[in-house]
């Protein structure tokens, strides 16, 4: 839709604004579409913004609408390309005031664009059409969560397609309890071991002649919790349950993060917090790549503790390592980067699937490097371990 | 929705500014310029976010002194509490005021808890400090530094005062800011944000900058150091940040190093001093390892490489 001149070449000042305030709405439509999200006060606050800074220079509109719209670090590419798509023409503000193209040709393909942003741009008909999701049938199973029908001794390797369901909703509803550890707040607490003078004068105030004494403790909470999944191809089976385990425990607590490796890293917590399980399984696969060629343990820890490790593991975190531990990797030293890890956690324990074989010895390089670095090294190859697990956690 | 004062127009354009910060000798790209005339503008808060030591806190100390406002700070820790941000009574004074009124006899309860809680026994916290500037007062620069280090229930806390800017205290009332408060964030992204509290700021990503604003910095932040010497520096760190350190140096490391290197008496980076001073520029014991030695005087040759021939 090109922007009409006027016959007399002028457009009234209440036209340029009212174009203006559709352009930029235009413009945030098509961010969201890429995924970052956008509240209407932030399309609110980029008009006004816009208004404040005015539309002279292009570099000016851009740091105005990005102050506006963007609110993360990683948001900061896709907008750069929307932006580029978008205000096009590269004329247009020094031609007459106000005057901002939106161009709406499709992409030229030789030019690389994000996915997501191409995705977002092309018109409803090229979206491929999504299949139907069939319904799941509503199975009664019996209340009491210990008793749901299935052996939970049998590996999740030997399951049939029927078992794992059940096996899935069991998780869904498994007990969880977590270890709590003290924090740095008080909280009233009648066998706490300090003197809340706040509320002790409080109530004293009010009854002359005596001062009653209130007593604190510090609260406590869970400690942060990360999960770090291997989904390389030889723990498909079992990482597919783990990662119900994972959505299990997201939805259940705060404080949660997940991550995916396979040959690198992804963060995938915010797709996890889907209540639905189908739809935040559907987004974690669309947002890893695919799991082809051995797994690079040591270059996805490496990756996790540059980028992440400070920035979840704080507070004695808990880790929970999900991988058979066995990899192809040479860049990095994976002695090197669990020893690092481990100064990061507050605990780390390491769920090896290979520890169903009762006469499992740990000979490949990989599992001997990691070993004395982790607190716990226990199985999760069946119901019962997934139960010890929990239990685990909750000490 | 509340309405909005109309804004004093405490800066004309972005340029305005730009030239406002290098008055205060911070040397800062047009787009944190633009965005902070944007938070002046609109009177949103601004959330600063980066790595450690790129000049996030300094933002805030020439923002008050360029505007001639009062600067208060907030310095955020894990545990930090109304107690400790907002306000405080002064317990130790009003139990005295209790004994005294007991002992003097005479005051009946209401009277008393009045005179217990009022202003005279409050300890105001920055927080409170920020919202009570007195009206034809200014509104002071309120500097919240290193979000990320406190923890949920705070920033929760935060996220109401700053959007209405009024803090209610149980036994006095509630007081509003007669002029909102200009509100600086920090962060250094050991932990996200809260999305709510970081849609009501306006956003910014501090980055480190490029070799010649940072020579730039340099000339003003160590002016003791030669233009070679700085130049080197410059050079030195900028490769640095190329490479996969665990922790890049940041701007506040150039500075200090350039200020080590002349407090040696040193004009030059030499192999020698810089074996020396290297802990000045990398914190972690990984990193020294990686780039002393072979590293370090490679890199140290690419920067001669590169000296302009006169």
């Amino acid at each position: 839709m090109c922007l009409l001149m006027h016959p007399t070449g002028e457009l009234s000042v209440s036209e340029r604004v009212s174009e203006l305030a559709g352009n930029v709405a235009r413009f945030a439509a098509l961010l969201r579409r890429t995924g970052i999200s956008i509240g209407t006060g932030q399309v609110l606050d980029s008009v006004r913004a816009l208004a404040a800074v005015g539309v002279e220079r292009r570099d000016d509109v851009f740091w105005a609408l990005h102050a506006a719209l963007i609110r993360r670090r990683e948001d900061h590419p896709l907008f750069v390309e929307a932006f580029e798509l978008f205000f096009r023409d590269p004329h247009a503000l020094s031609q007459t005031l106000a005057m901002l193209l939106p161009m709406t040709t499709f992409p030229d393909p030789s030019i690389k664009h994000s996915r997501r942003l191409d995705e977002a741009h092309g018109s409803q008909r090229n979206r491929p059409a999504q299949p139907a999701k069939p319904k799941s049938e509503l199975i009664e199973i019996s209340v009491v969560p210990s008793d749901i029908e299935l052996d939970r001794r049998l590996d999740f390797e030997q399951m049939s397609a029927a078992e794992i369901d059940a096996a899935n909703r069991a998780i869904a509803r498994l007990p969880l309890v977590w270890k709590r550890q003290n924090t740095r707040r008080l909280g009233p607490n009648s066998r706490g071991a300090r003197i809340d003078r706040r509320r002790s004068l409080r109530q004293s105030a009010t009854v002359p002649g005596s001062i009653r004494l209130v007593y604190a403790a510090p609260q406590k909470r869970p400690p942060p919790l990360v999960i770090l999944i291997d989904v390389s191809e030889s723990m498909e089976r079992y990482s597919r349950i783990f990662l119900h385990f994972a959505h299990a425990v997201s939805n259940a607590r705060r404080r949660v993060h997940t991550f995916v490796f396979g040959t690198k890293l992804t963060n995938i917590t915010r797709s996890l917090r889907h209540r639905d399980i189908d739809q935040a399984l559907a987004d974690v696969g669309n947002r890893t790549p695919g799991a082809r060629g051995g797994t690079r343990i040591a270059t996805s820890l490496h990756a996790f503790n540059r980028d992440w490790a400070r920035r979840t593991l704080g507070g004695g975190a808990q880790v929970l390592f999900f991988s058979d531990g066995l990899e192809r990797d040479g860049e990095y030293s994976l002695d090197f980067e669990a020893d690092r890890l481990r100064r990061f956690a507050g605990q780390l324990t390491w769920l090896n699937p290979l520890l169903r074989y009762r006469g499992f010895q740990p000979s490949a390089a990989g599992i001997r490097a990691l070993l004395p670095h982790v607190d716990d090294f226990l199985p999760i190859h069946n119901m019962q371990s997934l139960i010890d697990l929990t239990v685990a956690l909750g000490q | 929705m509340r309405s909005r004062r109309s804004v004093k127009l405490l800066v004309e354009s972005v340029d305005e500014v730009g030239s406002l910060l290098e008055s205060g000798d911070y040397v800062c790209d047009r787009a944190l310029a633009t965005t902070l005339f944007l938070a002046l503008r609109l009177q949103r808060p601004i959330l600063l976010e980066g790595e450690p030591g790129v000049g996030k806190t300094e933002v805030a100390r020439v923002v008050a002194t360029a505007l001639g406002r009062r600067l208060i700070r907030l310095q955020c820790y894990e545990g930090l509490d109304v107690a400790s941000a907002v306000y405080e009574w002064n317990y130790p004074r009003q139990m005295m005021e209790i004994r005294l009124a007991e002992s003097k006899g005479g005051q009946d309860r209401a009277t008393l808890e009045r005179d217990i809680f009022s202003e005279r026994f409050l300890i105001k916290r920055p927080l409170l400090e920020a919202l009570s500037c007195a009206p034809g007062e200014l509104a002071p620069v309120l500097l919240i530094d290193e979000l990320d280090r406190t923890d949920d229930p705070f920033e929760a806390f935060l996220l109401e005062i700053l959007s209405d800017f009024q803090i209610s205290i149980p036994e006095l009332g509630t007081i509003r800011a007669s002029e909102p408060p200009i509100v600086i964030v920090t962060s250094n992204r050991t932990r996200e944000i809260h999305d709510a509290l970081k849609r009501r700021c306006l956003y910014h990503w501090l980055d480190a900058p490029d070799a010649e604003r940072e020579i730039e910095i340099l000339a003003r932040k160590a002016p003791a150091a030669s233009t070679e010497l700085r130049r080197q520096i410059v050079g030195f760190v900028q490769r640095l940040r190329q490479r996969d350190l665990f922790k890049p140096p940041g701007v506040s490391e150039s500075i200090d190093w350039a200020t080590a290197i002349v407090a040696l008496d040193q004009l030059a980076l030499t192999n020698e001093n810089i074996h020396a001073t290297l802990g000045v520029v990398l914190k972690y014991q990984d990193d020294l390892r990686k780039v002393r030695g072979a590293a370090a005087a490679e890199i140290l040759a690419d920067v001669f490489a590169d000296a302009p021939h006169r």
